[in-house]
């Protein structure tokens, strides 16, 4: 086994450091040392997206990050999400709107959902739907996904 | 958060689109998945799997892997002592079926791309996969057989030599006459339709967790049935059942491939009872493509009769079903399932289905979402609208003409089935008050003439769901070595809230939202205060799983009896309380009262308080409140629809959009419209996949090449529209609640439309007949060909005729499913 490396990193605004073997992913990081099995795998091959978490306030795929990579930054998943009890709007959006069944893509959808209306507020239903294009759900069809994403994009825009 | 709230002024909790009981934790991470799950001590598993489609194994030296640090056991078929090997569960009378031992490690052959050969289980999770690289396995190549059709002639090489024959069976289901049929009939249309073979592809794959300690068993499981899995297991590893717990917890989506045993949680199991300590397996995804269950692959010859005012006579289908090497657990059985819908929404006199299946050296195919009914909707709906067009008709009006009239049900089709209750010229009726058909004739023409191809098409469909009942599938019916009932407990708790317990096993269907609706009205009580429990083998009675769309009607109807018991029971203590007879007791506002004097009464929770503590209790009944169902209905259930789809394809690039996808639907009276339409939505989504881009590809050496979601490619939300829903609601008579099945029928009804909307914008370029999947290369070379152009190299196609049918009588030119290509 190679040298393992220290890594520190903010997750969820708790600042935590370990010793890690070079070659682990951040999603297993994030699962195995941590205990955030929020965050999923699904493909191995940065497809599906179930893996998704914000990575200094960019939606990344985790499963195609080095933890030793995310040494210094900011990750937020999916257990971060809501702030002091109350949902982000989007996880609203999901639960209002039938947005998931299986619930195994869901975190990683919300994730990328919530990336999305950080930078696009107000997006078409044309935007959500190329925004949305590197996650994967097989349950849904994705109709209450991008209803559910509008609707908190709205729900925001009116706040 | 609350998980539920009343809509204003509603009287009962049923036919509410309440959001999910389910949603809480999962849009939280708080989600219970087995991967999640860690047990102190725990080891993993990494499988070593054959690269070779069939190959002879000469050695296996695992010496290396072994002496790897942390690396506790390096395991080979010739380790292992089970006592039975994995079963196949269809012994279907009067049938032979050559049936291959399927051991979970391979012995001495290997005879598909992913086949296991070898377990390593150690301490870390990245290390036993570096140590499974240096298991070193000698291969000496033997013949491999890849084309279905190629397999049945004469001098193919054959996937088990002992057999002396690569077909797996050939089995008929049939009424009427079929020479009477050809010679009545005034026109006859042919066609060779592939079903190609997709992936199920769950995002999340199969995983277990095997934990065997004081002679006890406790299996962590991603299944959609964990009590078979328990009786299973307690057969192979020589273990009394009472031993064994299977627990499906949070399941992250089935599709059908998780109802299946497997290899991997009987390796699982058997190593943790070898070296004492807990084992992992978490399936990556290359093992799910290579080594989970594919689904379809069979190529339907089809031959429809019909005379020249529309009226079909005969239909005819002969099927070649690819069941690669082994079976699993219902592989040889799925294309019955075709055979039994074979009439579709149609009345036709004579009727005939065989199904012969085929040894190829693939991985198996079995159960995915339909399962048998999507092949046989495809072909029934393509060859309507094939027939309509040689009739010079419009198809609205042969299916017309065709459709089962409503005053008919309970309707007997000529194959001796009895369908429930429909309405399919009602569904076809709304269908139509969504899409304006003369509209979308103009405004085609109009387009066409600035070059741009738009078509529509229809699929007016029908399924069988809701197994159960046992006398028609068990052993005494077509065979499946089971009962196909559905059990419950509903515990009502002494401080008047409920548990309810359920053979089913949901994997993001919402049952426990649906199931508590059900109770909640029953009871007088709220959703909320209803927990469903499921998915676990120390819990709650024998059940048969979710598949098969059988949840609600079949564990949802016992749900609703059992909950009747309790509420018999409620009476008579109320009306042992209020000095009245218990037929005069009736729930109302949620309190068991005397008829008429509704001010006065016994909430639930003093019900079951009397009934616990034991106080004021009629004389000489037993104390609690709780009661048990095994619900085995009298029929099958029989859902039906009608969609709609408007295709737009680039003519230039062949490339298909889907402009507008509309659907009618019908499976009885809604429990939660929300529900229904979730589940619509991801079923329409699942057959655009196949329609349009997923294709399982093994090329001529037996080589899996779509062994990732980079080649395999799943529709995302960039490639679908928002869809267009609305319902009709025909109770079915079979059970109380008037229910029938959902989880399967946007993907039964989804294919047809999607293809004969894409032949439907290409008829003007001479293209009408078209195969999935509708990739932009197929699509292309396909007006390239019916424009007489010259063909140049399709690298999806190895040797096959570019034809892919003629009008007419007759389908020609070959396109099985390893042509064609979807790369």
């Amino acid at each position: 086994m190679a040298t393992p490396v220290r890594v520190t990193m903010t997750v969820n605004g708790e600042q935590r450091t370990s010793e890690v073997e070079p070659r682990l992913l951040l999603v297993h990081y994030l699962r195995d040392h941590l205990g955030l099995t929020g965050t999923h795998v699904g493909c191995d091959t940065s497809n599906c997206g179930a893996c998704t978490v914000h990575l200094n306030g960019d939606a990344v795929k985790s499963c195609t990050v080095l933890a030793a990579q995310a040494d210094g930054a900011e990750v937020k998943t999916i257990e971060g999400l809501a702030s002091n009890g109350t949902l982000h709007p989007v996880q609203e959006g999901f639960w209002e709107h039938h947005g998931l069944q299986c619930g195994y893509c869901t975190p990683g959808m919300i994730m990328a959902g919530a990336d999305l209306l950080a930078k696009n507020p107000d997006p078409s239903e044309e935007e959500v739907r190329e925004a949305l294009a590197g996650n994967l759900c097989r349950c849904t069809g994705y109709h209450n996904i991008v209803k559910a994403v509008m609707s908190a994009a709205k729900a925001e825009v009116r706040a | 958060m609350t998980a539920v709230e009343p809509a204003p002024g509603a009287e009962k909790w049923v036919g509410q689109a309440l959001r999910r009981k389910e949603d809480p934790r999962m849009i939280t991470g708080r989600g219970r998945y087995v991967d999640d799950q860690v047990v102190p001590g725990m080891l993993y598993m990494a499988v070593v799997r054959s690269p070779e489609a069939h190959a002879k194994i000469t050695s296996i030296d695992t010496s290396a892997a072994a002496g790897l640090p942390g690396v506790h056991g390096v395991f080979t078929a010739a380790d292992l002592d089970l006592a039975s090997p994995l079963p196949m569960a269809w012994v279907p009378p009067g049938v032979e079926i050559k049936t291959p031992e399927h051991w979970p490690l391979a012995k001495d052959e290997v005879k598909y791309v992913g086949q296991g050969v070898a377990v390593v289980v150690g301490e870390d999770k990245y290390a036993v996969v570096d140590a499974a690289e240096q298991v070193i396995v000698d291969y000496d190549p033997l013949p491999v057989v890849v084309d279905p059709e190629k397999a049945l002639e004469d001098g193919a090489n054959l996937v088990h030599p002992e057999f002396g024959t690569n077909q797996v069976h050939e089995w008929t289901i049939g009424g009427g006459d079929m020479d009477a049929a050809w010679a009545e009939s005034e026109v006859i249309v042919e066609r060779r339709i592939v079903n190609h073979r997709t992936a199920g592809a769950p995002i999340e794959p199969r995983v277990c967790i095997a934990d065997y300690r004081g002679d006890q068993l406790t299996l962590h499981l991603t299944s959609q049935n964990p009590h078979l899995i328990r009786l299973f297991m307690a057969g192979e590893l020589e273990m009394s059942e009472d031993r064994i717990r299977v627990i499906a917890p949070d399941v992250g989506g089935g599709f059908g491939v998780k109802i299946s045993h497997f290899p991997e949680e009987l390796l699982a199991a058997w190593i943790s009872r070898k070296v004492g300590r807990a084992v992992k397996w978490t399936e990556t995804r290359t093992e799910h493509m290579s080594s989970t269950i594919h689904g379809r692959d069979q190529i339907d010859y089809v031959k429809v009769g019909a005379k020249r005012d529309g009226t079909i006579v005969g239909l005819d289908c002969t099927a070649i079903c690819d069941f690669g090497a082994y079976f699993t657990l219902l592989t040889p059985f799925i294309p019955s399932f075709t055979g039994f819908v074979i009439s579709g929404c149609y009345k036709i006199p004579n009727l005939n289905f065989t199904a012969r299946g085929v040894f190829t050296n693939k991985m198996a195919t079995d159960a995915t979402r339909g399962a048998g009914r999507p092949e046989a909707t495809h072909l029934i709906e393509m060859m309507i609208e094939q027939l309509a067009h040689e009739l010079g008709m419009d198809s609205l009006e042969v299916r017309r003409k065709n459709f089962i009239p409503k005053e008919d049900f309970p309707a007997e089709v000529a194959i001796g089935i009895v369908y429930d209750s429909g309405d399919y010229h009602g569904s076809l009726d709304k269908l139509l008050t969504h899409v304006d058909l003369d509209a979308f004739r103009r405004e085609q023409e109009e387009l066409r003439a600035k070059g741009v191809y738009r078509g529509i098409g229809f699929s007016t469909w029908m399924e069988i769901c809701g197994l159960a009942p046992s006398r028609a599938v068990g052993p005494a019916g077509v065979g499946l070595q089971a009962g196909f009932y559905e059990s419950s407990t509903v515990r009502v708790h002494a401080s008047g809230s409920a548990t309810v317990y359920s053979g089913t096993a949901p994997h993001g269907q919402g049952l426990d939202t649906a199931f508590a609706q059900i109770v909640a009205d029953q009871l007088g009580i709220t959703p909320d205060m209803v927990d469903v429990m499921h998915g676990d083998t120390g819990t709650g009675p024998f059940g048969l799983g979710t598949y098969g769309s059988r949840s609600l009607a079949v564990g949802g109807e016992s749900i609703a009896r059992s909950t009747g018991k309790l509420v018999d029971k409620a009476k008579q203590i109320a009306a042992h309380n209020l000095e009245a007879a218990p037929e005069d007791i009736e729930l109302v506002d949620g309190k068991f009262s005397v008829k008429g004097s509704p001010d006065k009464g016994l909430t639930l929770a003093e019900v079951a308080g009397a009934a616990y503590v034991t106080m004021d209790m009629p004389d000489g009944m037993e104390p609690g409140l709780e009661a048990s169902t095994f619900y085995d209905p009298e029929n099958f259930v029989f859902p039906f629809g009608a969609h709609a789809c408007i295709t737009e394809v680039d003519v230039e690039t062949g490339k298909v959009d889907i402009v507008r996808y509309v659907a009618v639907d019908d499976c009885g009276p809604a429990i939660n419209p929300k529900l229904i339409d979730g589940q619509i939505h991801g079923g329409i989504t699942h057959g655009v996949g196949q329609a349009l881009y997923e294709r399982i590809h093994y090329d001529d050496d037996g080589q899996l090449v779509t062994g990732t979601f980079v080649d395999y490619a799943l529709p995302s939300a960039a490639d679908v529209p928002s869809y267009e829903t609305d319902r009709t609601e025909t109770p079915s008579p079979v059970n109380s609640l008037g229910v029938k099945g959902v989880g399967e029928a946007g993907t039964i009804a989804a294919t047809p439309a999607i293809v004969n909307s894409v032949i439907d914008a290409l008829r003007p370029l001479g293209v009408d007949f078209l195969n999935m999947p509708l990739s932009p290369q197929h699509v292309w070379s396909q007006i390239e060909l019916a424009q007489g152009r010259g063909a140049p190299g399709d690298p999806g196609k190895q040797g096959g005729s570019w034809g892919e049918h003629g009008s007419g009588s007759a389908g020609s030119g070959p396109t099985s499913p390893s042509e064609g290509g979807a790369l």
